[in-house]
């Protein structure tokens, strides 16, 4: 039997450092960008387009060539197959025409506009602020359902905080990737961002439900007095439930992104890490941090902080 | 079982030529970002306009906008209004490869409807006439708002309108000069026409000063035209808000996506499904067996149904909400895994097969359920989300995952244990193993 409470502290470094890594990065591009992450053409406005090259063009020509027209501070994303999503400033699609011919032009490649899409500025920020209500009322409303389906357990509250600190945690790690991914490659978050991590987020809670639940019925039987061998047996015995459950879901997703196309690459990298990091969590994270709880080891949180000899 | 096959066989029935028109078999309904087109958002100025008739006033700018594209000769075009925060706006979606710059032109317009006379060579021209020595054209605007549509004793439809003074003075000359003649309503240069593609052009059977009406309209032409003169009463320009001005014609959303570029998504998002779904069915195989193989027919009555779905209702399918459907290809097996996990714990705990299978369904019933609220949870608050962004492809993966999770619960409760119930039933296969628990490691406790 595999005593996964008993690696906890290394399960906690990993979270950590994953953690501390996403809230580096999101600092980072709040100095550099004026936006923890970068905002792509729901939340910013402006027009983005998908420009296709035949024949495919290098990034770094394109960048140049781009930056000599004047827009040096345009975001270039490389979809791949000759393909170049770029976010600029507004557009009409007119201008935008004008724009892939010169481009065309320059680079020496035909070029045409696959998608054109313009959001007028000032509802960009009225979209970032309906999706951060919606970010808060899905909190909410799955608080409740955390709260409902927690009534039975045992010290519900503290049972409930372990699994909303494990989600919470899920969350940072994936929105810090982004982040970095934003910094790195130019990657911008939109309104496909938002309804990826909330379908995670609600996909990651029932993991963190039916380990706690098993813990509970355990607990109930007194198959140990030692609380942490209750969870780990409690771990071990849901272990083929959420590892098929998440791989029947991850086995469609990972086909997604592999073979999906540009167009919804990181929507679905968005399912990806939330399926990959709420299963790990749900059996590495929420058990482990029910046992520090429960025995008051706060020390084995900081894992890096020697024990007292 | 009966119920299964049937439908699982109308289902079929109904999705099988994807891409033809047959009779009730309409094609998929795909979304712009997969067949190509263009999605305009705008907002309404409605300043000057009566606080609470704003829905109504909308109502006639839909028309107008409805008019105008068709006008153009672009084909099953969709106009709907949002509302929120209390700001309307018109959303259109034009399918197929459409001359973006000359629809936006035509929505542009405001939504004045224009009188016109014929003169001597037929030609309709602009009906003038003067008021304080000014020549003014006989437009919408000079209605009172309180045009409505009613009856005369014989129960024909009947238009009633009210002028208001200036447009008396101009109605009492013009109806005077064009007595026995037809007057015609333009808007912009195409006149309106009934839905039996004539044009509307009622003769002047009286002089007409403060009121009048029209007749020989088939109801619904009159019901149109009272919401159109109603909006055309006003000016409601369609354009965005950018720092407390208002921009006319310009777009707060406009996407335009090529054909080939959506034909290619499509392939994308097909060899994904297969590579998934392959994945997936090997994978239930090898670990589960006998229950695997249940599991994946199950699987494709689902798909099946799912894509029935889709194209009954119908739901306009975008590339977010192929993924939602590829997605919840993979979530809908989870139901059955849980209820797998659970036969073989009952297996293992020496239950006879039968026994197993029912405990199997009871006692993960409590858990599919739960484990699918949240799902649901977040479904329903992003197709709010996807409400109040212009974007579209919110919507359809919310709505596609809601569909596609409650029909999976469906799928692994009805289907599977049908399925499962005929195979245990008929005591056909009998070894543990098949169910992928080794008779070793059944405790003997019979």
């Amino acid at each position: 039997m595999i005593d996964f409470v008993a690696k906890k502290q290394w399960f906690f470094l990993i979270s950590w450092i994953l953690v501390i890594m996403g809230i580096t990065s999101l600092i980072v591009s709040q100095v550099q960008l004026g936006t923890p992450l970068r905002l792509g053409t729901d939340f910013a406005g402006g027009t983005s387009m998908t420009l296709e090259f035949n024949p495919a063009v290098q990034q770094s020509r394109l960048r140049e060539e781009m930056a000599k027209l004047g827009y040096d501070k345009a975001t270039i994303q490389n979809a791949g197959e000759g393909r170049f999503i770029i976010h600029v400033k507004e557009l009409t699609s007119d201008e935008a025409k004008e724009l892939a011919e010169q481009l065309g032009a320059a680079l020496d490649s035909q070029v045409k506009i696959g998608d054109y899409y313009l959001a007028s500025p000032t509802v960009g920020a009225r979209a970032a602020r309906s999706a951060v209500i919606a970010v808060i009322v899905a909190s909410i409303a799955m608080l409740f359902y955390i709260v409902w389906a927690f009534r039975h357990m045992p010290k519900s509250f503290r049972w409930g905080s372990c699994a909303v600190i494990a989600l919470i945690h899920d969350v940072f790690i994936t929105v810090g990737i982004f982040s970095l991914l934003g910094l790195l490659a130019g990657v911008e978050i939109d309104a496909l961002f938002i309804t990826g991590l909330l379908t995670v987020v609600g996909y990651s809670i029932n993991n963190i439900v039916v380990v706690f639940d098993r813990i509970r019925e355990n607990k109930a039987k007194a198959i140990s007095p030692d609380f942490a061998v209750t969870v780990n047996s409690s771990i071990v015995e849901t272990l083929g439930r959420c590892l098929n459950t998440s791989l029947t879901t991850l086995f469609v997703i990972l086909a997604l992104f592999l073979f999906g196309g540009a167009t919804i690459h990181y929507f679905v990298l968005v399912l990806l890490l939330g399926v990959v990091i709420g299963t790990y969590d749900s059996i590495c994270v929420a058990g482990p941090l029910l046992v520090v709880w429960e025995r008051g080891e706060w020390r084995a949180l900081l894992p890096w902080v020697k024990r007292p000899a | 079982m009966i119920f299964t096959l049937v439908l699982f066989g109308f289902a079929l029935w109904s999705v099988v030529p994807l891409d033809r028109n047959v009779v009730g078999r309409e094609g998929l309904r795909l979304g712009l970002d997969l067949a190509g087109g263009s999605y305009l958002v705008y907002q309404a100025d409605l300043t000057g306009i009566a606080p609470g008739t704003e829905s109504q006033i909308m109502d006639g700018v839909k028309g107008v906008v409805e008019r105008r594209i068709n006008a153009l000769g672009i084909t099953e075009p969709v106009v709907e209004i949002q509302r929120q925060e209390g700001e309307y706006r018109i959303a259109i979606q034009l399918p197929g490869i459409a001359d973006i710059e000359k629809a936006k032109q035509m929505v542009g317009l405001f939504t004045i409807l224009e009188f016109r006379e014929q003169d001597a060579t037929g030609n309709w021209t602009p009906a003038k006439g003067t008021v304080n020595s000014e020549e003014l054209t006989l437009t919408s605007r000079y209605f009172k708002e309180n045009t409505f549509v009613t009856v005369d004793q014989y129960g024909k439809p009947l238009l009633v309108f009210e002028w208001d003074e200036t447009g008396a003075q101009l109605s009492k000359q013009i109806t005077t000069r064009l007595l026995n003649k037809p007057l015609a309503i333009y808007l912009g240069d195409e006149p309106l026409k009934g839905e039996d593609g004539h044009i509307i052009a009622p003769i002047v059977r009286a002089v007409i000063t403060d009121r009048g009406q029209i007749e020989g309209l088939s109801l619904a032409d009159a019901r149109e035209l009272s919401l159109l003169l109603n909006a055309g009463r006003i000016d409601v320009p369609l354009g965005r808000w950018a720092d407390g001005q208002f921009q006319p014609s310009i777009p707060l959303y406009e996407r335009t996506v090529d054909a080939t570029l959506g034909q290619d998504s499509i392939r994308k998002s097909i060899i994904a499904a297969v590579v998934g779904i392959v994945l997936l069915l090997i994978f239930m195989l090898i670990y589960y067996r006998l229950p695997g193989l249940v599991a994946c027919l199950s699987l494709g009555i689902y798909g099946t149904v799912l894509l029935a779905i889709f194209k009954l209702v119908p739901i306009t399918l975008t590339l977010p909400g192929l993924a939602g459907f590829i997605v919840s290809l993979g979530m809908a097996v989870d139901a059955n895994v849980l209820i797998f996990e659970r036969m073989r714990e009952e297996l293992r705990g020496g239950r006879s097969l039968t026994a197993a299978v029912e405990a199997g369904f009871n006692r993960a019933w409590t858990a599919i359920r739960d484990s699918n609220i949240t799902t649901f949870i977040a479904c329903i608050v992003l197709f709010w989300l996807g409400g109040t962004l212009g974007a579209l492809m919110v919507r359809g993966f919310a709505l596609i995952l809601f569909i596609g999770v409650a029909l999976s619960m469906f799928t692994a409760i009805t289907i599977t244990r049908t399925f499962l119930r005929l195979i245990t039933g008929s005591q056909v296969i009998t070894n543990p193993a098949a169910y992928g628990v080794p008779l070793s490691t059944v405790r003997n406790t019979q």
